[in-house]
């Protein structure tokens, strides 16, 4: 098994550490893992966007060109990744703030409105949680008690009385992710 | 085993040098390179084993700060990225000359100038050919994942005390930048003074009665003194030659075309490789894991075992290819690839250049 996936949208998303604590949760199901973000201009107020790679094996490139799911979190992001997800992979996006919905037909497309559901639940922090989530019921390739694992490993210890809320945002967005 | 942790290089570089027992830590931050000084400084690691870590006032003053403790024996190192390490030149030089051993690390980004703040592998040259003036040469190696920034760590220190010269870990903006799996090696505890009279008698240690003064230079204006002098260092270059080239080979059993490339370039090479042998290509990498001493043997082995050609994939317009070209003499065709700028070539684009320049389709 090995999961390519790039993650994308605006600074201030939790794009970064929505990767991390993904790539930490394939380390507590030992997987190999990389995390590879764009770094430098490009995170100033712009885009940020992270490549993550879980692999069953050692983790060749950690910079790629073809994944095999995208999950996009603003309109610039679909516009320069849609092209990029491998045929047969999955695009995973919050519509909200998309005026120019993905139109390839050779891939499996799903939306989840992460920022809504992170407002109705009262705390908009929990957003990259909830497509954690999303992601996760479209590629289960990490059990859930893993995923607590990492979010052990990545949050400072003052933040782990937040770990039932991350976890209560995962269960959201499994529940919530649908078919575009 | 250690401690399991996902970290950016820059991080496991940092964490590895207040592990093996480095005594200090001079440098000044720049971009790609930052967390090492940001990570030393609030691991406060003088609270930990004792080690000094400082921001000094400049690049020059941190080379500087390294070549007075490495002078007295301290296990020392500093890290910065390609404009800084410029300004470490002429202090490398004495180093050199004065055979202190230390460790740096150049975590590389474009050039020339200030360029940018993106990966690049463009200063190969400047690392393994020199740099500064005079007839001497730095070991370098290059890390290919966290892991090996890590591990790299109290290897170059091994290498720079059992040779007295200085270690180079030649990293880039990607290796520095990416955070994986590194397992951790159990904290080792500095070396007394006491064991650093014993290990280093070249060290300056403060003179005691009745004892002679050492010195350490790198100046001598007797010119028979200063070419044996001279001699001594290629004496000791020809022995880390013979004893210390590193390379690891992926799919070259087989092979009939030979990527080359190391650090970032060798992950995504690798890469290159899988997707060429699902294409049916035989293709496999050589990783220089020493840049200098450069695996020159390997690439003969390979050309006598019957590779056709090599292709040097670095982050520059062409520095190792000069290496490869060496090493090849003319028997098989070796050619460059790259991009630059900060940019970072995708593994479909080295193995199309592969095929193009070649294999020949």
């Amino acid at each position: 098994m090995t999961e390519e996936i790039i993650i994308a949208g605006f600074g201030g998303q939790g794009v970064l550490s929505m990767g991390k604590i993904l790539a930490y949760s394939g380390i507590m199901q030992d997987k190999e893992v990389s995390w590879m973000p764009s770094y430098g201009p490009e995170m100033r107020g712009g885009t940020a966007n992270v490549t993550v790679i879980v692999s069953d094996e050692r983790v060749c490139s950690p910079i790629l060109n073809a994944f095999d799911t995208a999950v996009i979190l603003n309109q610039q992001s679909l516009d320069k990744f849609e092209d990029k997800v491998k045929p047969g992979g999955y695009l995973l996006y919050d519509p909200n703030g998309i005026t120019k919905k993905p139109t390839r037909k050779d891939i499996h497309i799903y939306t989840i409105e992460g920022a809504q559901l992170a407002s109705d639940m009262g705390n908009s922090k929990v957003f990259n949680m909830i497509i954690l989530g999303a992601f996760l019921k479209l590629r289960p390739i990490i059990d859930n008690k893993n995923v607590e694992e990492g979010l052990r490993h990545s949050l400072p210890e003052r933040a782990h009385k937040l770990i039932p809320l991350n976890m209560q945002a995962v269960q959201v967005g499994m529940d919530n992710v649908k078919e575009a | 085993m250690g401690e399991l942790k996902l970290m950016k290089g820059n991080e496991a570089l940092a964490e590895a040098a207040i592990r093996c027992g480095a005594d200090a830590y001079f440098g000044y931050p720049i971009t790609p390179q930052s967390e090492v000084i940001e990570y030393l400084s609030e691991q406060n690691p003088y609270e930990r084993t004792g080690m000094v870590v400082l921001q000094a006032e400049s690049e020059l003053a941190a080379i500087n700060m390294v070549y007075a403790a490495g002078a007295a024996g301290k296990h020392v190192m500093t890290s910065s990225s390609s404009p800084g390490v410029c300004l470490k030149q002429e202090g490398l030089a004495y180093i050199a000359g004065a055979e202190v051993p230390c460790v740096f690390a150049d975590v590389v980004r474009g050039g020339p100038g200030l360029g940018t703040i993106q990966p690049s592998q463009a200063d190969y040259f400047q690392n393994t050919k020199g740099g500064g003036n005079g007839d001497y040469r730095n070991i370098v190696l290059a890390p290919a994942s966290v892991q090996e920034m890590a591990d790299f760590v109290p290897l170059g220190f091994d290498l720079a005390f059992k040779y007295r010269m200085a270690v180079c870990i030649l990293s880039d903006g990607a290796i520095g930048q990416m955070m994986e799996k590194v397992v951790l090696p159990e904290q080792k505890k500095r070396l007394t003074e006491e064991e650093i009279k014993a290990k280093y008698p070249w060290a300056l240690t403060g003179r005691k009665r009745g004892t002679q003064h050492r010195v350490i230079t790198s100046l001598d204006l007797d010119s028979a003194r200063m070419e044996e002098h001279n001699r001594a260092l290629q004496r000791k270059y020809d022995e880390v030659t013979k004893n210390e080239v590193r390379y690891e080979m992926i799919d070259c059993d087989d092979a009939e075309y030979v990527f080359v490339a190391y650090g970032s370039s060798a992950r995504i090479a690798q890469k290159s490789v899988q997707l060429g042998r699902e294409a049916g290509l035989k293709v496999g990498l050589l990783r220089p894991i020493t840049l200098w001493p450069y695996p020159t043997k390997a690439i003969q082995s390979l050309i006598d075992k019957g590779v056709k050609g090599f292709l040097s994939v670095e982050l520059s317009c062409g520095q190792m290819i000069e290496d490869v070209l060496l090493a090849c003499n003319g028997r098989v065709k070796a050619e460059h690839f790259g991009r630059v700028g900060g940019i970072i070539h995708t593994p479909e684009e080295v193995l199309e250049a592969m095929k193009k320049q070649i294999i020949g389709e």
